[in-house]
């Protein structure tokens, strides 16, 4: 089986684009050209040069040695919470603004919710001079105000989705409502692995220099390129897309995925989409989603905002009908101990989000000689409030 | 004949009214669609309401929000509608997102629809490629009509393809943009109503988004069979009520 899209832009079942007619046009010109124009040289040679003097790649894959030694197995953590802006997030909006150059675009929207991929949008719209509009829910905005003072700061405008439940769903709604009345001069930066082909392929191309170094780093530190689990936290899956990508069809690695349980899975307030959700539509994507037996789109629920959505990307609902990926979910309180674990053995304060992950070491267990590589996909500053607040620090 | 077909063979301007079912009143949508029919519109759109209308703008989407907080849902509309055949004759159109028909099931979806006596559909997130590979059969198979629509940016060539595979008529988007009342149209929706009356399409074309008034009205149906309004009504259906529908209807057409 392959575990790519196909030509269609459909995952196995997943993908396609369900989209509107009057997004058409925009979604055929970024199909026609994504491949094409990112397989440039000069489009190659600036992304390049961009990864690594402005976000800092390579970043390092390290060796946990105290977590190693109390879970008796090789434990390595990619350290994309070392990149600019604090986030894998940026690999694909960096990726995202030079596509938008090359097709004529002057005006960029993206949508956000915790406000990490609304912060790597404006920064790299700054970086172009290029006008930013980020649409964020109206609760999210309050719940976030230091990401939206950030994006302020570097000159984008943050509008408010006011519809619905007025949160990450909404905003995607907003975001897509403003494409469909800028048909032209706008691109819209979507910031997972979620929304129309070629949506998904795309993000998950930006983001597979995650496992693209993680295989020459492995290389060098254990003297083969791969190894034998990849874990990561899954909400729409773009920074998982990114660790699994280079390993998808390779079947000597077990790919793990973690997604959050919230109050519990049967609390009614859970964002865990592969054991909730059902095959629908969300967001022009046929995928694995969070509904009422009516086919209404339910409000998940996590204490990280990044894995507060209704879906997963359709790569990720492919990986797991197929169990080609074992799904696990980890509630709120395990999740954040674990931001104190991490915090305290290895010196790394993690996002929630990434937190999440470091939980498949209390779940399931790993051999000595086994290498395990967890993508450590964001920093903890975003969250310190939440840290603060739920261990009165 | 369909419904639809034989509408479009009468000489006249069409006026066709789109709502959102469930709003104001879960109970609403027997007196909305006699108040319509008494009023001598000539089709309507009934809404099948979801949570994440994305095509559509704010009028639409708080009406749909209302009317799913007001208990609205497939079967609901379809236990509203059973018999509708006994009060109303002019076509009527389920309008309404993907999802929720696929969580009800597409073929269970389209034989309710056409026991009820539903002419057809309009799905704008069911693009009309994978509707002609996976569902037109099905479509075909219950008699019912499928309605796509086009834009200002769709290309002569897709205009085209669409044409082929319609039936019953093509939604005209009026400009890019999402749901909405409009007030006038400029000269680039003129241009475009007029380039679309040039190809001659074998389907008939009907003007919708941005139509609140008998300027829009008019400007949408001069070069086209007719218009669609659906946010201008669902407003004056708030202020006014279910009773007033004549009121609004008369405004449009006098």
């Amino acid at each position: 089986m392959n575990y790519n899209v196909d030509e269609k832009g459909y995952y196995g079942d997943f993908g396609g684009a369900f989209i509107p007619e009057m997004l058409y046009p925009n979604v055929d010109e970024l199909r026609k050209n994504y491949l094409k124009i990112t397989a440039e040289p000069e489009f190659k040679k600036e992304f390049d040069a961009l990864l690594k003097d402005y976000v800092g790649r390579p970043t390092p894959l390290y060796f946990a040695k105290r977590l190693s030694e109390r879970y008796k197995t090789k434990i390595y953590l990619k350290r994309e919470d070392l990149c600019h802006t604090g986030a894998h997030k940026v690999n694909n909006t960096i990726g995202q603004i030079l596509l938008a150059k090359r097709l004529g675009k002057t005006r960029v929207i993206a949508e956000t919710g915790a406000g990490q991929h609304g912060v790597a949008t404006a920064t790299v719209c700054a970086l172009m001079g290029i006008e930013c509009i980020v649409y964020m829910g109206e609760l999210d905005i309050k719940r976030q105000a230091p990401n939206v003072a950030r994006m302020k700061m570097l000159g984008a405008e943050v509008r408010s989705a006011q519809s619905g439940s007025k949160t990450l769903k909404d905003a995607t709604n907003e975001a897509i409502r403003d494409w469909i009345n800028n048909p032209v001069d706008t691109h819209y930066i979507i910031g997972s692995v979620v929304g129309p082909h070629p949506y998904p392929d795309m993000v998950a191309r930006f983001q597979s220099v995650i496992s693209e170094e993680t295989k020459w780093q492995l290389e060098a530190l254990e003297g083969r390129d791969y190894p034998d689990h990849v874990i990561a936290c899954v909400g729409g899956g773009s920074n998982a897309a990114g660790l699994y990508y280079h390993y998808l069809n390779d079947q000597r690695v077990n790919i793990i995925a973690v997604e959050a349980a919230g109050k519990g899975i049967d609390s009614g307030e859970s964002a865990a989409t592969s054991a909730l959700g059902k095959e629908g539509i969300i967001h022009g994507s046929k995928t694995l989603l969070m509904q009422t037996p009516d086919g209404q789109i339910t409000e998940p629920y996590s204490i990280s905002a990044g894995l507060d959505y209704p879906g997963v990307g359709p790569m990720h609902a492919h990986l797991f009908r197929s169990k080609r990926a074992e799904f696990i979910s980890i509630p709120d309180q395990e999740a954040m101990d674990w931001g104190l674990t991490l915090s305290q053995m290895e010196g790394i304060i993690p996002a929630i989000e990434t937190a999440h992950a470091f939980a498949a070491l209390d779940v399931r267990k790993f051999e000595p000689e086994e290498i395990i590589v967890f993508n450590c996909s964001g920093r903890g500053d975003k969250d310190l409030e939440t840290y603060i607040d739920y261990f009165k620090l | 004949m369909n419904r639809i077909d034989q509408k479009f063979q009468e000489d006249k301007k069409l006026l066709s009214i789109y709502f959102s079912a469930g709003f104001p009143n879960l109970e609403d949508t027997l007196p909305i669609l006699k108040n319509l029919e008494a009023a001598g519109v000539d089709m309507v759109e009934i809404g099948l309401p979801f949570s994440d209308p994305l095509a559509d703008g704010p009028t639409i989407q708080e009406s749909s929000t209302q009317a799913l907080r007001n208990g609205m849902t497939t079967e609901k509309l379809f236990t509203q509608l059973n018999g509708i055949r006994e009060h109303i004759n002019i076509p009527l159109v389920l309008m309404g997102y993907f999802n929720p028909m696929m969580q009800y099931g597409i073929e269970k979806f389209l034989q309710r629809c056409s026991a009820l006596g539903i002419d057809g559909l309009i799905i704008p997130d069911l693009p009309v490629d994978v509707y002609h590979e996976e569902y037109k059969s099905l479509f075909d198979k219950y008699g019912l009509y499928n309605m796509f629509l086009i834009t200002p940016q769709t290309s002569e060539e897709r205009i085209r393809y669409i044409d082929q595979v319609s039936n019953g008529f093509i939604y005209m988007v009026s400009s890019a943009a999402v749901t909405g009342a409009q007030n006038t149209f400029g000269n680039t929706q003129t241009d475009y109503f007029k380039r679309i009356a040039k190809m001659t399409l074998k389907t008939p074309t009907v003007v919708g988004f941005g139509i609140s008034n008998a300027e829009t009205y008019e400007a949408a149906s001069k070069y086209s069979r007719g218009a669609i309004i659906g946010s201008a009504f669902i407003k004056f259906l708030e202020e006014n009520g279910v009773d007033q529908i004549g009121k609004f209807v008369k405004s449009i057409r006098d």
